[in-house]
């Protein structure tokens, strides 16, 4: 599968460049640190521990998300290397697809690395492998559909920059969505909070509550956004 | 090989190809030559199934762009006017990496990658990164990676795009190498370099094939022949008498048909520069008629520009023609500004 040649080439650029390390480094540093002012309070249970490092993690991830995914098309479309793509027998969807694998694949990477601050947390505490498990699953959900926001709004965009500026308007607008559901009335307030993108569809995997309706969201979340960014390139070669 | 068809492209509401129609056999090298903005980049990526058509048919290899782009993209080779290269690769992962991209089964890439390091005459930078290289060597990373496949068909956008002269001839040794193994179409906006390289030129103008033959018989095609391009010096004398006693010494020639005085070419005293239009090939007799005037020449050459040679073609002057084209395209700007309607695609 082509899309998997073009993964392995932009994780190679990820090793490669100083950004992925310094953009994975960074979020670790974060998690570490917050984990560490949580991990202070000696009221709160270990759950509440581990609730709160999953709350902060996503934070990170979001904007890590961002950052990883800035680059995958626009530099490409900036550099002029997208003819190769353009040019080769390959399909735009695996284009896309290779894209976002290794973005994502690099976001899960980070992701991963942060599971000794959960452990301490299991060792030292009363919880559960269930929780822990099910709030990577959140985080990676969470970081799948990022990545995906990201790389279309890289689709769009000729400038890294311009394409973090998008990328970060469209997450910001799908989380503030809880405050749009709060503002109207029923039945508009459930449709708009089972939209945002963090809220009330995260924070059943922040307390280890596995459910497929959220899994699904996220999925279909990433999904749209990865088809959108297909769309995108196959609209330019007509333009 | 090739079979374009009512070929149109537009930007929005702007005409950038069309309609052209035009064939090309298998094994030709065929140069597209015309003014920057023609519509030679478009056709050529068109070509590689980078842009698809407004309307048209464009077929490769049997295969129709629009229907069938994995077949045509896998029968062509597309070097673009900046070639399409990772600064943070080497060589070699790069052209593996094209490659592989390109169908060549993965027990195959290595031996290709070496053959066209081998043609491209890569093999010593192989190891190295990319951004690092000369101009020159990723103009011939950029072919390298349009011919690693084996594609019938090799599409350069101007390959001497920025080149010194010594790797202009480099550069044009490798495209005659890629003759008889492929079928390739080169552009380009010097005429020179079309015809060292070239069967046959496609002169394009204003998005359609305005003339299409050998270097040769454009050249016959050229009712009122070529130009020379002269600049002379009288001892002692002022630009202006300079140029008045060649235009003297010219005016008995018989083929010469019209002098114009430019400004000197180089800066001196008594130095003239004129252009001389002729009919035939009379630049022995203009040297001599200048040597017995007495004037020095500095330079006497064929110009064989695409500037002159090209507005000849079209029937038109050099400053007429920038005239016409910049009213041209003001009128069609205008007239698009007042229809306010969607594009004018043809069916």
């Amino acid at each position: 599968m082509r899309a998997l040649i073009i993964a392995r080439r932009e994780l190679y650029a990820y090793l490669r460049s100083p950004l992925g390390s310094a953009i994975i480094a960074a979020a670790l540093l974060v998690d570490g640190i917050l984990f560490y002012f949580a991990s202070l309070d000696t009221k709160r249970l270990s759950a509440q521990l581990l609730t709160q490092f999953f709350y902060d993690s996503s934070a990170a991830t979001m904007v890590a998300g961002l950052l990883l995914s800035m680059r995958l098309l626009a530099e490409e479309r900036q550099s002029g290397t997208i003819t190769l793509l353009n040019t080769a027998p390959i399909r735009d969807r695996d284009i896309v697809i290779g894209k976002f694998v290794s973005a994502f694949g690099v976001l899960t990477l980070m992701n991963l690395l942060t599971v000794y601050m959960p452990l301490m947390v299991y060792v030292r505490g009363k919880v559960s492998v269930g929780h822990i498990l099910v709030g990577y699953l959140g985080l990676i959900l969470l970081g799948a559909a990022v990545t995906a926001i990201g790389l279309f709004a890289s689709s769009l965009a000729r400038s890294q920059v311009v394409a973090v500026i998008i990328g970060a308007a469209v997450v910001a607008s799908m989380i503030l969505l809880w405050v749009v559901a709060r503002a109207v009335n029923p039945p508009f307030n459930t449709f708009f909070s089972g939209l945002a993108l963090h809220h009330e569809n995260y924070r059943p995997f922040m307390v280890g509550t596995l459910q497929f309706d959220r899994v699904a969201y996220y999925l279909m979340l990433t999904y749209f956004f990865l088809l959108s960014a297909t769309k995108v390139l196959e609209a330019r070669r007509w333009r | 090989m090739i079979e374009i068809q009512e070929l149109y492209k537009y930007y929005g509401d702007r005409r950038a190809i069309g309609p052209l129609s035009t064939r090309i056999a298998q094994g030709e090298v065929v140069g597209l030559l015309g003014l920057n903005g023609a519509g030679k980049t478009t056709t050529l990526r068109v070509l590689a199934c980078d842009l698809l058509p407004t309307s048209g048919s464009v077929r490769v290899a049997g295969f129709d762009v629009v229907e069938r782009p994995d077949e045509v993209r896998a029968k062509v080779g597309y070097l673009p006017d900046r070639p399409p290269l990772y600064d943070d690769m080497t060589v070699r992962e790069y052209l593996s990496y094209a490659a592989r991209l390109r169908n060549v089964a993965p027990s195959q890439v290595k031996k290709r990658v070496a053959d066209v390091e081998e043609l491209t005459e890569l093999g010593e930078v192989g190891q190295q990164m990319i951004g690092s290289l000369s101009h020159g060597y990723k103009q011939r990373v950029g072919i390298a990676q349009a011919i690693v496949h084996g594609p019938e068909l090799v599409v350069l956008d101007e390959p001497i795009s920025g080149l010194d002269p010594v790797q202009i001839m480099e550069m044009r040794e490798l495209v005659r190498g890629l003759r008889g193994a492929h079928t390739v179409v080169v552009s380009s906006h010097i005429l020179t370099e079309i015809s060292e390289t070239c069967d046959r030129i496609l002169v394009i103008d204003d998005g359609r094939i305005a003339w299409s033959g050998t270097e040769a018989e454009l050249s016959a095609t050229l009712k009122q022949g070529m130009r020379i391009a002269l600049t002379v010096r009288a001892s002692g004398a002022s630009a202006q008498a300079s140029a008045d006693k060649a235009r003297a010494a010219l005016a008995g020639i018989n083929g010469v048909r019209e002098v114009e005085v430019l400004e000197p070419a180089e800066a001196g005293e008594g130095i003239a520069s004129l252009r001389v239009a002729v009919t035939s090939d009379v630049r022995e007799a203009v040297g001599q008629s200048l040597v017995q005037a007495g004037l020095g020449i500095l330079e006497l050459a064929r110009e064989k520009e695409l500037e002159s040679m090209f507005l000849e073609l079209l029937g038109e002057g050099p400053e007429q023609s920038g005239r016409k084209r910049r009213k041209k395209k003001q009128s069609e700007a205008d007239a698009a500004a007042e229809a306010a309607a969607p594009s004018p695609e043809p069916s």
